[in-house]
């Protein structure tokens, strides 16, 4: 398959890059690892006039923490996010959902930040970033601005960011003590699209009551979903085994999975019930320091 | 595409184009490629190297597998522009001065092919399993093999061509002049 003709620019810098997307007024794709575009491009669901490829940008790919932020470069690899120790010792929602994005070879090009502002429901890490209540720097014509996961997925492929504007990092609230999250996930093999992914993230008290929770889940709605009653359910509540069938069950209930061939809807929406009791269930003992 | 009255496809439009430079398997090249041609089209069709294969064109197979700047990827999810400036190596340029590769030798002893269709993206793959993990577990090589598909054997030998590849490498990397690697006698 031959991707349709384009445009091709490469430029060495993000006020480039903007000032390209801005000429193409909205008909121009950028281009980060490519996994998802190129095959796009090759099955003609997308005939933009050019591709902005911010490869050639630097400092856009790190990892990194300071007094507030986990900060993630957009163009870090799914491979780097993997292999980063910090983020396995102090995030391990991340490297759960970065293992089960695609396979070791595709995640050696593809990107955190085309992972997040792709707009695909399916995708791994947009339901983690909405757990975990991440914020995604943009930089656009007029300049930088930041913009909540909660409000960046409006509808299938269509996210917060304006045609001119390039996601270039992640923030994630720094990592607390009792603070505890899991990515659970189902998927038929390996690369394929998932049945659905639950992510919970949650914060203990020091009496071990659950303060605060966030609830993601991958594939069963239009975009990546909050499950809000299911992590409101939590707040205040001793982490037991009934208070998490019960999120569990709320979290079903945000669900509107569709039928197709990865299982019928009511299989996808009990899915998420069991999916969901696991995450919480691992996180809460994470939180408790174990796991 | 268009056709022209005598019935005839008109000539295809091409272009645009775009200037790149780039390393294969060691040897330069300077060229101008449509923007939209593919790496894998580029390496088999342009540059006549053929053992990079074409399997499901999907980016599912791993068939197409080559290393751009040491990182295997798929190379019929890359766009050639993508490689300008960058280093590609092939599974020809495993061999070396007329020797087999560790993991080409372990493929042929291991029994690692039946079609061999697969094969080319799987020793290139398996290139960058050794460099993650010189010594890697038999988790860490059935999950390394996780992007690509081989349709004939069951896996197992091409696990077992890889880990003969890890030995005969360090067994290498082991020979002589290298302190404490070798036994000595009367002391354990």
């Amino acid at each position: 398959m031959i991707p349709p003709r384009f445009e091709y620019h490469a430029p060495v810098s993000l006020d480039e890059a903007v000032g390209l997307l801005e000429r193409y007024g909205g008909d121009a794709k950028v281009l980060a690892g490519g996994q998802s575009l190129i095959p796009i491009l090759k099955l003609r669901l997308a005939e933009p006039r050019a591709l902005i490829d911010i490869n050639r940008i630097p400092n856009l790919a790190y990892i990194r923490e300071d007094n507030e932020f986990l900060r993630i470069g957009a163009l870090t690899r799914a491979n780097e996010l993997l292999d980063s120790s910090m983020i396995q010792e102090k995030y391990p929602i991340l490297t759960e959902a970065a293992d089960d994005i695609a396979d070791p070879v595709v995640r050696n090009m593809g990107t955190v930040g085309g992972n997040v502002s792709h707009g695909d429901p399916a995708n791994d890490l947009p339901a983690c970033m909405l757990a975990l209540g991440a914020w995604f720097a943009a930089r656009g014509p007029r300049g930088s601005r930041t913009i909540p996961a909660g409000e960046f997925y409006q509808s299938t492929f269509v996210t917060a960011l304006e045609p001119s504007e390039i996601l270039t990092e992640i923030r994630i609230p720094k990592a607390r003590v009792r603070q505890g999250n899991a990515y659970s996930k189902l998927e038929k093999r390996v690369g394929d699209f998932p049945i659905v992914g639950v992510a919970a993230n949650l914060f203990l008290s020091p009496k071990g009551t659950i303060e605060t929770a966030g609830i993601g889940l991958t594939a069963v709605a239009p975009t990546a979903r909050v499950a809000k009653e299911a992590a409101e359910s939590l707040h205040g509540r001793e982490p037991t085994e009934d208070v998490i069938r019960r999120a569990a069950s709320l979290a079903m209930g945000a669900a509107q999975p569709t039928s197709d061939l990865r299982g019928p809807a009511d299989y996808k929406r009990a899915m998420v019930g069991v999916l969901a009791r696991r995450a919480l269930t691992l996180a809460v003992k994470r939180a408790r320091g174990g796991g | 595409m268009a056709i022209a009255e005598s019935g005839m496809p008109e000539e295809a439009e091409v272009g645009p184009f775009y200037h790149i430079n780039v390393k294969v398997n060691g040897k330069a090249y300077e060229t101008e490629v449509e923007t939209r041609l593919l790496l894998v089209h580029f390496l088999r069709e342009q540059l006549g190297l053929t053992g990079t294969h074409i399997g499901c064109d999907t980016s599912n197979c791993g068939a197409c597998t080559v290393l751009l700047d040491g990182k295997a990827v798929k190379s019929c999810a890359v766009l050639a522009v993508q490689a300008n400036g960058r280093e590609v190596r092939t599974v020809e340029g495993l061999a070396a001065d007329g020797n087999l590769h560790p993991i080409q030798e372990g493929f042929m002893q291991e029994h690692g092919l039946q079609c061999g269709f697969c094969t080319p993206g799987m020793m290139i793959t398996a290139l960058q399993i050794l460099e993650r993990h010189p010594q890697p577990t038999e988790d860490q090589i059935r999950h390394g093999l996780e992007g690509n598909l081989c349709r004939c054997t069951g896996y197992q030998h091409i696990i077992e061509a890889v880990r003969y590849a890890a030995e005969k490498i360090k067994r290498a990397s082991a020979k002589p002049g290298r302190p404490g690697k070798t036994r000595k006698s009367g002391r354990r």
